[in-house]
């Protein structure tokens, strides 16, 4: 992947002009909100589960393209996956399903939903 | 030396003239000359050794290279070299004060900060309000002027025991006339303390003109080497205060029982100094001495007063900016906004998707499209401001900040830089 990929990128630029899921969850189960020290960016994360079936994932986000498009492919990639699933995706497969070559500081962007995805599981499954 | 002659002395320059990358975060960090390069490795080539301790030659020469550093930068601002404490950075200068004069200090004691000041002068009083329940007071200053007199006057009290803040703002670029300021700290009978990591690097800093009584400021903002910095302390302030890390070098006696300091600026120095870092330091204020620190100025006075009449000219729409526009008061930083993306609101969480709708640009976008189109090289995020961007109402800004070696050209492809990052968003 070259630098000139980040400005071409379609998917990028689909999922951050019509991210899929975005919203809030009325009755959510667990709600997180996150921030990235270095920008200050947030996302506010719902899930709701059945038994241990992600069953809705919804996301408000405030920051840039790459934390917006991340949300979204990560919120497709989640539904409907089971606690184990999701605790077994890793930074790289979010990553590689960005299919951006990025730095450090733009990584962060990109982790910031999964982040809280992870947050989120370990809050409500410690609850039961 | 002339400016069209200063980049010739950045071997840096070299590659990133090459590649096409202009770099416009100097108020993060600065580029390298090779005088200062040279004087790094020279001193590992030739003189490597501990100070204050061998009595052999490379000892001793070792030892008068880093005196004659402390001398060298202290007479840069105005100090005598016992007024001169070398640490890691401007943060390191701050928390020994906020420890050591901190320690001074008891329950119900004022600290006034402003809203413009960079997290290193704001953090570590925060810190100590934990442990000695002090007060801190914001002087909240508009980002359009800088901080007056008569901003400060209505905080001071009788509990007034310390006022620090900074001359120059990383965030706004604007520059605070801090003599009128310490007049009022101290007829109030409190110490006056500046961060100078924005201004010392600059503009003609001297302590006495200022009237301060602590200035702390990093080499690496003022084309020295990174990990080592100052702390400017008067020299009666210094020796009334506690020391800040115990350890090697700072003491004169130890027994199992007790300790006894050295002198300053010693006593405030624990362990192996950064020797290297301290000559290459020197040798970096050597330079800056050579080109004058007027003429640095006025370089950046130029660049900063170019660029507020490009983006007058450019009428790039959603372009915002940030700082007061009176150039004599007013840096070469310049921190701006493509469409305001308001900062986040918990208690309103809006379910709409802000930056589409109002058509913003993010700093993060703006700032690596910037970079991919034509390799400018920008800050985005809060710049260790938060409280600053805050009041701006925003989420993040992003930031140009230019130095001895940018040049008018740089500023015109950072308004190329915008203008193609904006054809990109196409909204």
């Amino acid at each position: 992947m070259t630098g000139d990929d980040y400005i071409n990128s379609e998917i990028l630029d689909e999922h951050f002009r019509t991210p899929r899921n975005f919203g809030r969850i009325t009755g959510h189960d667990v709600e997180i909100i996150e921030t990235n020290p270095t920008c200050g960016d947030t996302i506010v994360l719902d899930m709701k589960f059945k038994g241990d079936i992600l069953v809705d994932i919804k996301y408000i986000t405030r920051g840039c393209s790459i934390s917006t498009a991340a949300a979204s492919i990560l919120s497709e990639n989640l539904m409907g996956k089971t606690r184990e699933e999701i605790e077994h995706t890793t930074k790289e497969d979010v990553l590689a399903n960005i299919g951006l070559k990025l730095g450090p500081a733009r990584e962060r962007c990109a982790l910031i939903s999964y982040d809280a995805v992870q947050k989120g599981i370990k809050n409500h499954f410690k609850r039961k | 030396m002339k400016f069209d002659e200063v980049r010739e002395h950045f071997p840096i320059f070299k590659k990133l003239d090459a590649e096409g990358i202009v770099y416009l975060d100097s108020a993060s960090t600065t580029q390298k000359p090779f005088e200062v390069i040279n004087a790094v490795t020279d001193f590992y080539e030739n003189h490597c050794s501990n100070v204050h301790r061998g009595v052999y030659r490379l000892g001793e020469e070792a030892t008068e290279m880093f005196n004659h550093s402390r001398e060298n930068i202290g007479k840069f601002i105005g100090a005598k070299d016992r007024e001169i404490v070398f640490v890691r950075n401007t943060t390191e200068a701050l928390n020994l004060l906020s420890y050591s004069l901190g320690s001074t200090l008891k329950e119900g004691d004022e600290i006034i900060l402003s809203n413009s000041e960079h997290h290193s002068n704001i953090v570590p009083w925060q810190m100590l309000r934990e442990r000695k329940k002090v007060r801190l007071k914001f002087v909240n200053s508009r980002h359009d002027r800088p901080i007056s007199p008569e901003d400060l006057s209505p905080l001071i009290s009788s509990n007034t025991k310390i006022v620090s803040l900074t001359e120059c703002s990383n965030i706004l670029g604007n520059i605070n006339d801090i003599r009128p300021i310490s007049k009022i700290a101290h007829d109030a009978g409190a110490v006056m303390i500046v961060d100078g990591a924005q201004s010392v690097p600059h503009m003609p800093v001297n302590v006495k003109d200022m009237d301060c009584d602590f200035l702390a400021f990093s080499g690496h903002k003022m084309l020295g080497p990174s990990g080592i910095g100052c702390l400017y302390g008067k020299e009666e302030a210094l020796e009334e205060l506690p020391p800040f890390m115990g350890g090697g070098e700072m003491i004169r006696t130890v027994t199992k029982e007790n300790f006894s300091c050295e002198d300053i600026p010693i006593k405030f120095e624990a362990g192996t100094p950064n020797i290297e870092g301290a000559i290459g330091f020197s040798a970096a204020v050597d330079f800056l001495r050579n080109l004058g620190m007027s003429s640095v100025r006025n370089h950046e006075k130029e660049l900063i007063a170019y660029t507020l009449k490009k983006e007058e000219e450019s009428n790039i729409e959603d372009l915002i900016s940030y700082g007061t526009r009176n150039i004599e008061k007013r840096a070469g930083i310049y921190a701006f906004n493509i469409g305001e993306i308001p900062k986040f609101d918990k208690e309103h969480i809006s379910s709409e998707n802000v930056s589409v709708k109002i058509h913003a640009i993010h700093p993060h976008d703006l700032s690596s499209l910037a970079d991919r189109t034509y390799g400018v090289e920008l800050r985005s995020g809060h710049h260790c401001a938060m409280p600053m961007t805050e009041d701006l109402g925003v989420s993040a800004t992003t930031r140009a900040s230019y130095y001895v070696y940018n040049t008018r050209e740089d500023v015109d492809k950072l308004f190329e830089a915008i203008k193609a990052s904006i054809r990109r968003f196409g909204f």
